[in-house]
């Protein structure tokens, strides 16, 4: 008998092939839109954590209410005992110390006279050192447009707007104008070693990546930094163990009263991220809920139609003398193979474009020109264990309930009136 | 004596429900059938002619009074009961063929057995048979699409007779065929009767078909009317 059902399935393509690209395609879908979702949530949460405030991030009290404006006159000092520190109690932990500045770049002509200027955000990181991972969290490798990564001190990366900008190359020196840790002004020579492109508007209008050693003598701030950073070492925000850690650690630096004792925030708390990600959560949980009720409908129509359709196929089964019951199994065991043979290619499908979305993305610079928000301009896809799955609501549930509601007209409508439709 | 009958109806009645009013397609039916009669329901359209197939053939259940068919009360019957009936014991014929189309012709002749679970070498053998008392057993791989109206009745009569039913029900099985095809599809029917003692009853206002009958049962506005034997001689003289 299964044989029999298989042979109608594959010979009417009304019952085979509409069907199943209708499944196919309604299941791809929920499958991208799904995967999307998750990449983009992804995506926040990575490019804060990179460029913004790390898993964990240690600041004094004093800065940290002003972060926003890095007042590097409020930098923690100290930095390599409380890293020393802050390594043993949490070796699964890597922490590096940050600093942001604001300032102006001055490019020279030939002779030394400025040929172009403009405003940076500056910031010091550790490039050098053999033990860094910050040209990795950064993904300075991935993101270098001309020239190479700082090898040496004196050498810094500027992003390649701001180069064409101010028309400077790699292997040009520039001069960084800016303040002092105590307030005076400050400037530097620094050699562009090359440049980049994060494909983050907010930052590739105006950064300036250099050394932290270099930045710490031009502004002052020996064994200082504005911020402190910590990565989880497998790559991944744990929220659960970060709440924990920064609960441990204020608890244990909150007694002093002292303005500039260290205070460590999470990813979450330090973006403002949690409210938004909660809000995202929710958006992206209604819309993938009504875009999958949609889908659903849809699917389920299509096996009603399909089986209503049907009708008079069925009373002239019924008189060649199949059950009713046997009828409604047959019905729904042809519903399973469509709905599941959909759903599998459809996955299939759904998974590979979320694939190519998650390595290539779809990019989107052109409507974030003017953004100041920390977001990747090339939208890119996730795929979660629940990708795998999210298609078999619609494809294989919905298509078996509009089958098995069709089905019942089996049942309420006269076996003689079912043949007469055959007829009609 | 009963259970010589095939089919017995005592004051069968059928009613319509059609809005406020009511329609009475069969009114009062006594009928009885028994092994090997070749006979037919004979009357103007709306006698109630295909609503006591329907009702004989346990597709329908009569208002009030009874039906017997191969000694089962009808009215009585669960659906599961009404389909064991109509799968064991009798094998109908549609004036439009109704072949399934998407299956060739051997498959739609099969499908009967596969429902009686007959192994694939028993269906085999009694699908090619049956296929060879329809002279169509060269044609088991067409398309219902690829036969004419003559061959596709034909394929119904196979598979109306292919599980050896006691009792076939033709309901104008010759209304879309010429003459020559109408005979020769009769000529098989009338064969199939004699050699395997199939009993058959036709609904049929159509002469060709009242020619080969040799019992004939007027019907009108629901009612029997008359109800004649027809001897070789009368035949004859039709």
């Amino acid at each position: 008998m299964i044989k029999f059902i298989l042979k109608g399935i594959f010979r009417d393509r009304s019952r085979s092939l509409f069907p199943i690209i209708v499944v196919i395609g309604g299941v791809m879908l929920s499958v991208v839109l799904y995967s999307w979702m998750k990449g983009f949530e992804k995506d926040i949460v990575r490019a804060n954590a990179n460029f913004r405030s790390g898993h964990l991030i240690i600041m004094s009290k004093a800065y940290s209410g002003n972060s926003d404006q890095m007042p590097n006159d409020l930098a923690y000092i100290g930095c390599s005992d409380l890293i020393g520190d802050l390594n043993n109690e949490h070796p699964g932990i890597i922490w590096q110390p940050r600093i942001r500045f604001a300032g102006l770049i001055d490019v020279p002509d030939e002779n030394g006279e400025t040929m172009s200027q403009g405003p940076i955000v500056g910031l010091g990181a550790d490039l050098i050192s053999p033990s860094t991972i910050e040209p990795d969290v950064l993904n300075l490798n991935g993101a270098i447009v001309s020239g190479g990564l700082p090898l040496k001190a004196g050498e810094m990366l500027i992003t390649d707007e701001l180069a064409q900008r101010l028309n400077i190359k790699p292997g040009q020196t520039a001069t960084i104008i800016t303040t002092t840790m105590y307030g005076s002004l400050t400037t530097f020579n620094m050699v562009v070693c090359g440049t980049i492109r994060f494909g983050i508007a907010a930052m590739d209008r105006g950064l300036v990546i250099a050394d932290i050693g270099d930045i710490r003598r031009g502004l002052d701030m020996n064994d200082a930094a504005g911020e402190i950073v910590g990565f989880f070492s497998n790559g991944s925000y744990l929220a659960e163990r970060a709440e924990s850690v920064a609960e441990s650690f204020n608890m244990d630096n909150s007694g002093s009263g002292d303005d500039f004792a260290p205070v460590m925030y999470t990813l979450l708390e330090h973006s403002g991220l949690a409210a938004t990600l909660k809000m995202y959560k929710s958006v992206s949980g209604v819309l993938i809920s009504i875009f999958i009720t949609a889908m659903s409908i849809v699917l389920w129509n299509a096996g009603l139609l399909g089986s209503i359709r049907r009708y008079g196929e069925f009373g002239i089964r019924l008189a060649i003398g199949e059950s009713q019951g046997h009828l409604y199994r047959f019905l729904i065991a042809e519903s399973t193979l469509i709905g599941l043979f959909g759903t599998i290619i459809g996955t299939a499908f759904g998974l590979l474009f979320s694939l190519y979305l998650q390595e290539v993305g779809i990019n989107i610079s052109s409507m974030l020109k003017n953004a100041s928000i920390v977001i990747s301009d090339v939208l890119r896809a996730q795929i979660t264990p629940t990708s795998y799955i999210i298609g078999f609501v619609p494809g294989l549930a919905a298509t078996l309930l509009g089958s098995s509601i069709s089905g019942i007209g089996i049942y309420r409508r006269q076996t003689s009136q079912l043949t007469k439709e055959f007829e009609a | 004596m009963e259970n010589t009958y095939l089919i017995k109806t005592e004051k069968l009645v059928k009613v319509y429900p059609m809005g406020q009013q009511s329609l009475v397609a069969l009114d009062g039916i006594d009928l009885a059938f028994t092994e090997g009669e070749f006979a037919g329901l004979v009357g103007p359209s709306g006698s109630g002619k295909t609503t006591l197939l329907n009702i004989i053939g346990s597709l329908d259940v009569p208002t009030s009074g009874s039906a017997m068919t191969m000694g089962k009360k009808i009215e009585e019957l669960s659906h599961q009961e009404a389909a064991e009936l109509r799968n064991k014991h009798i094998g109908f014929i549609f004036q439009t063929f109704n072949l399934l189309p998407v299956y060739n012709v051997f498959e739609n002749v099969e499908f009967p057995l596969l429902l009686l679970e007959y192994t694939a070498s028993e269906r085999k053998r009694a699908v090619m048979e049956s296929l060879e008392r329809v002279h169509l057993q060269d044609r088991w791989k067409s398309k219902p699409s690829q036969l004419s109206g003559g061959q596709s009745q034909r394929v119904a009569i196979a598979r109306a007779i292919v599980k050896k039913p006691a009792i076939v029900l033709a309901d104008e099985p010759t209304a879309n065929l010429d003459a020559e095809n109408s005979h020769n599809v009769l000529r098989i029917m009338e064969n199939l009767n004699r050699d395997l003692g199939t009993t058959f009853l036709f609904s049929t206002h159509d002469e060709k078909v009242i020619g080969y009958l040799r019992r004939k049962i007027s019907l009108i506005d629901g009612k029997a009317a008359k109800d004649e034997k027809i001897t070789d001689a009368l035949k004859g003289s039709n």
